[in-house]
């Protein structure tokens, strides 16, 4: 071997011009990355805040719709009817599909396995995932409206935006409950513990943060439908927390009141807006602050 | 290697004073789900000598699947009752398939199944009378990582096993402590019950296993290497815990380690590609084994 012909130690050691480059490269595409995507993002939450803050006020939240929008300066009303109707059909729909996606997903993972039907389930629920939200509200509108020829309904709206979170909870609670490692079911099971024991007691609660997540997911997914809510809940003046009549929601509201000519009519949608994203910021904190501290109950 | 089987005598032939007043503890607890074909259910409780007998295992032409795969190819095997039987053999060659067998585990797995028989004493726990449930909470198990219930305190662990089997509330406390001096785990952890069980350190948390497997009281318990995860001096700890716990159950242990093997069990088996090569005594087998696949593989010469 040369020793003069070999590079020192050092030269051999040092980092190369060529990945020095390279390095700053792809860390400065990294970066604008992140920064693009934060734009609309931050853009988002600026307008929702400049906006719909215009719109707050103790009148907006206490009080219902009025319908007249033609005149400036008439009274519009605000937005008590749109919260509590998206508060109560999500409340329903979340009460139908979380305990019917939970339990479908408990089946796919501890039950069904890789057997054919499983694999069907999976399937749909696939399918159903992706199926348009506004195709949802068709179907109820075709199966309980035109078909048992009744009238728009908040429970119907509910139904509509069940069958919305249906896949997604389930989807997201099989991930988890995949995620729980077979060691802890074999050694309930070791115990002489019955299967549906180990389900409640060991695989449920080891997966409750995780499933938390995934339920929010969907309620917030939920919350800020317009599509399945038009022609199932479909919307009214005056107050109504009954599911079973019109309902009024907020996405709903928006839509309506953001085509309208009249600005204060269009504030109010801001209004409704912000509403609807600070609900769903609440929600989020509540089920976090819940999932942390059950983790050690 | 001179392995030293001294200290195993035949159950109950040396116990000191201390560990024959533990015995009598254990007994005292009352309600024990003893089969109705133990020998032991006549033994008088009040009696201090009398000890609590393990029960007898034997495996009958024993077969294990994974599909259509044979993983355990007809061993007949017998585990005698109070003492330690090591299952020895290179990776892949059914020692764990066999063992969980015993408990019915291995036909949890899809598409497992096992054929032939288990005789728990004279009963076979293949029969389609037989109730798994009940299987498992005779005969325990410990697996080769520690695997306790991460929502749950050390405490809530022990009792894991208890509440899930319906035990009522009233005699839990007293029973998570037993199962945790059984355990040798109590003068540890006594201070920190509420404390969550994955905060434990390694050989702790395996004893914390140990200990939940023991709160059912079963009368065989199951060692798929359970000291495999863990370093020398909590491996110590688990073969001395091996070695009391064998004067009242009978258990088989399945390890890579040879040493371990010849440390703790009385007896030992060699298992080659799903068959039994050899049983015999721990002492026999390391030191005068009949058949030569044997002799290479406890001398290092493979696997």
């Amino acid at each position: 071997m040369n020793a003069g012909a070999t590079p020192s130690r050092i030269e051999r050691f040092a980092v190369s011009p060529r990945r020095r480059r390279t390095d700053r490269l792809a860390r400065g595409l990294v970066l604008a990355g992140t920064v693009i995507a934060l734009v609309p993002l931050v853009l988002v939450i600026y307008y929702l805040l400049h906006e719909g803050l215009k719109a707050w006020s103790p009148h907006f939240f206490t009080t219902d719709p009025t319908g007249n929008t033609f005149f400036k300066n008439s009274d519009i009303g605000g937005i008590r009817s749109a919260m509590l109707g998206t508060i109560e059909m999500v409340a329903l729909a979340s009460a139908i599909a979380v305990p019917a996606g939970i339990g479908v997903a408990v089946w796919l993972v501890e039950y069904g396995k890789q057997h054919p039907f499983a694999q069907l389930v999976r399937f749909f629920v696939d399918v159903l995932t992706g199926v348009p939200s506004i195709v949802f509200g068709l179907f109820i509108y075709i199966v309980l409206i035109i078909g048992t020829g009744s009238t728009f309904a908040g429970y119907k709206g509910s139904l509509a935006l069940s069958l919305l979170m249906l896949p997604v909870v389930t989807r997201s609670a099989e991930v988890i409950l995949l995620l729980i490692p077979d060691a802890l079911r074999e050694s309930a099971l070791a115990l002489g513990a019955e299967r549906w024991k180990v389900i409640f007691r060991i695989v449920l609660p080891t997966a409750f943060s995780g499933l938390v997540t995934g339920i929010l997911l969907a309620v917030a997914r939920a919350a800020g439908e317009t599509a399945p809510l038009l022609f199932t809940a479909g919307a009214t003046n005056g107050t109504s927390s009954n599911l079973g009549q019109f309902m009024n929601s907020l996405p709903v509201q928006i839509y309506n009141d953001v085509i309208s000519p009249t600005q204060s009519v269009v504030n109010r949608a801001w209004g409704a807006a912000l509403t609807l994203v600070v609900l769903i910021l609440i929600l989020n904190l509540v089920a976090r602050v819940v999932s942390r501290r059950s983790r050690l109950a | 290697m001179t392995p030293d089987a001294s200290p195993h005598t035949p159950a109950g032939a040396s116990l000191s004073a201390a560990e024959a007043s533990a015995e009598n503890e254990m007994l005292q607890q009352g309600s024990h789900p003893e089969p109705s074909t133990s020998t032991s259910a006549g033994a008088p409780s009040s009696a201090p000598s009398v000890l609590k007998r393990g029960p007898q295992v034997r495996l009958r032409q024993l077969r294990a699947f994974y599909g259509a795969a044979e993983q355990v190819k007809g061993i007949d095997l017998e585990f005698p009752a109070n003492q330690v039987t090591a299952i020895i053999g290179p990776s892949g060659c059914g020692k764990s398939t066999m063992v969980r067998c015993i408990n019915r585990m291995h036909e949890e797995i899809p598409g497992a199944r096992a054929e032939g028989g288990v005789l728990l004493d004279d009963l076979d726990l293949y029969d389609s009378s037989v109730d798994l449930i009940a299987v498992r909470r005779a005969i325990g198990m410990v697996f080769q990582k520690p695997n306790p219930f991460p929502t749950m305190s050390v405490f809530d662990n022990v009792a894991a096993g208890l509440r899930l089997t319906g035990v009522r509330r009233g005699a839990l406390e007293q029973r998570v402590e037993s199962a945790l001096r059984g355990a040798g785990l109590w003068e540890e952890v006594c201070g920190r019950l509420s404390e969550p069980g994955i905060g434990l350190s390694g050989g702790q948390q395996q004893r914390l296993c140990i200990a939940r497997s023991l709160a059912v009281e079963p009368e065989v318990l199951l060692m798929d290497e359970p000291c495999s995860a863990l370093d020398p001096i909590a491996t110590l700890k688990i073969e001395e815990l091996i070695a009391e716990l064998k004067e009242r159950i009978t258990i088989v242990i399945v390890t890579h380690n040879m040493q371990q093997a010849a440390r703790v069990a009385d007896r030992t088996a060699f298992m080659l590609a799903g068959e039994l090569v050899e049983v015999g005594q721990t002492q026999e087998i390391f030191t005068t084994p009949t058949d030569p696949r044997t002799e290479e593989y406890v001398t290092g010469k493979f696997g």
